[in-house]
């Protein structure tokens, strides 16, 4: 049981809550989404605690998260998008911390749920149709219509730019749920051939190396994809969001 | 529209989870894969009905959809709470603090240059002036030695001329007593000279005259 790779995303209840026949209950992912804001809140709240002048080692690590994404928001969707960088800060933070969490040995890995990268998608995409529309009304719609464009094309390219629009979000949430998804499963494949192989004897154990060092090297890979992700999901939502402040063009 | 594929699906898996409330709770991990619970699902599991007996892969099973949507929901909305009411004006404070004081810390040091630079100003003026100073004073210095040597010299020239003015007339003197001498001594040469050639004595007017002629020529 424990050495089936599927086994770690299972969702369990801990406190079964339900809610006109809809189960609602505390499971593991939900403990982990708390364990996530508590890490995160905390540490960025602890670690800037004393407002030195001359900040702390963590102290900067804090700043510069925030730094890292007030420059990645204004270089992508420039100053009129930074009204949603408290947004794409917890959206950063929430999904770097989830990566990092899961990267734990029995932790649960909160973002490997495609129902929690598509949630979370579907929140960037609606905040840019919402904004757009509020700001702009219908000329949010001028997002489909490039400028430039021969009359002739322009029915093929609105609509390749409608389903590109519309492809967004299942992009968006795939990507982060399959690179967790299959970054655990390799790990955790890769991990159950050194057990299995190590209990065959001293051969085995000699052809456990290998596995052993592909674990060790992809565990390293997987904080690299871990990070990575988080900083590609808050570069695509900057990029969108842009859409919905300018979506004239650029 | 997920929430309401989950209610429509999760509600026969609750029947089978209330039926053996205690048996799911003890051994969570197991309501998906044991049979009974397998069995719930691949019979009421029509919309994924390809799962025999392993029950669904995880993160597809739309039974927990429901709970992990809210869960996001309220964790996600506390974090971002948090984030925007408490972090982000923290750290955004700490970082304007800190620029605030690099920019006043600019400001005090362009100012302290200003003044380094208005010394070092007043430092060459003053150097300049007191060059120039020392020049005047020396150039004094030289003219008024140049003028006491020039009056030196002149009062000796000066000197000297009276002094080459006396010898000239004394000069003078001599000469004119000697030019004066030589007339008394031919005469007397002359009355010498005739008296030895002719053997008298010449008189003493003749003698004058005859030399007078001799000299006036």
């Amino acid at each position: 049981m424990s050495n089936d790779p599927t086994h770690q995303f299972l969702v369990n209840k801990i406190v079964p809550i339900e809610i006109g026949g809809i189960d609602f209950s505390f499971t593991n992912a939900s403990l982990f989404m708390v364990a996530t804001v508590a890490v995160a809140t905390g540490f960025l709240y602890f670690t800037t605690g004393q407002r030195g002048l001359v900040p702390s080692r963590m102290q900067s690590v804090s700043e510069m998260s925030y730094e890292f994404i007030a420059s990645m928001l204004r270089e992508g969707a420039g100053s009129h998008g930074m009204k949603f960088f408290p947004f794409v800060f917890s959206l950063f933070m929430f999904v770097l911390t989830a990566n990092l969490l899961g990267m734990m040995p029995y932790f649960f890995t909160v973002t490997s749920q495609i129902i929690v990268t598509f949630a979370l998608a579907l929140l960037v995409i609606g905040t840019v149709v919402v904004y757009g529309f509020y700001k702009h009304g219908f000329g949010f719609l001028k997002l489909f219509v490039p400028s430039g464009v021969p009359g002739a094309l322009l029915p093929l390219v609105v609509s390749i730019e409608v389903i590109s629009f519309l492809s967004r979000p299942i992009s968006l949430s795939i990507r982060l749920f399959a690179n967790m998804l299959a970054g655990h499963i390799t790990l955790k494949v890769f991990a159950g051939f050194v057990t299995s192989l190590s209990a065959l004897g001293a051969v085995g154990v000699a052809g456990a190396i290998l596995p052993l060092f592909m674990t060790v090297a992809l565990t390293g890979l997987e904080f690299l994809v871990s990070f990575l992700q988080a900083y590609v999901f808050a570069v695509l939502t900057c990029m969108y969001l842009n859409d919905a402040v300018h979506p004239g063009g650029h | 529209m997920s929430v309401t594929l989950a209610s429509a699906e999760s509600t026969p898996f609750e029947i089978a989870q209330a039926e053996t409330p205690a048996d799911t709770h003890e051994t969570p991990a197991d309501t998906h894969a044991a049979q009974p619970a397998g069995e719930v699902h691949t019979e009421t599991g029509v919309a994924h009905g390809e799962e025999a007996g392993s029950g669904v892969f995880p993160p597809f099973d739309q039974t927990t959809f429901a709970s992990q949507l809210l869960w996001l929901a309220i964790t996600f909305g506390l974090f971002y709470l948090l984030m925007s009411k408490v972090v982000i004006p923290r750290i955004g404070g700490i970082l304007e603090t800190r620029h605030d004081r690099i920019a006043q810390d600019l400001d005090e040091a362009s100012r302290l240059k200003a003044e380094a630079d208005a010394a070092i100003a007043a430092y060459e003026q003053d150097l300049a002036s007191a060059r120039a100073k020392g020049n005047g004073i020396a150039s004094a210095a030289r003219e008024e030695a140049k003028a006491k040597a020039d009056a030196e010299r002149a009062k000796i020239e000066a000197s000297l001329q009276d002094k080459i003015a006396g010898a000239e007339t004394r000069i003078a003197e001599i000469k004119a007593k000697a030019l004066a001498d030589v007339g008394t001594i031919a005469e007397e040469t002359t009355t010498a000279l005739v008296e030895q050639l002719i053997g008298s004595k010449a008189t003493k007017a003749e003698i004058a005259s005859a030399v007078k002629s001799v000299a006036g020529k």
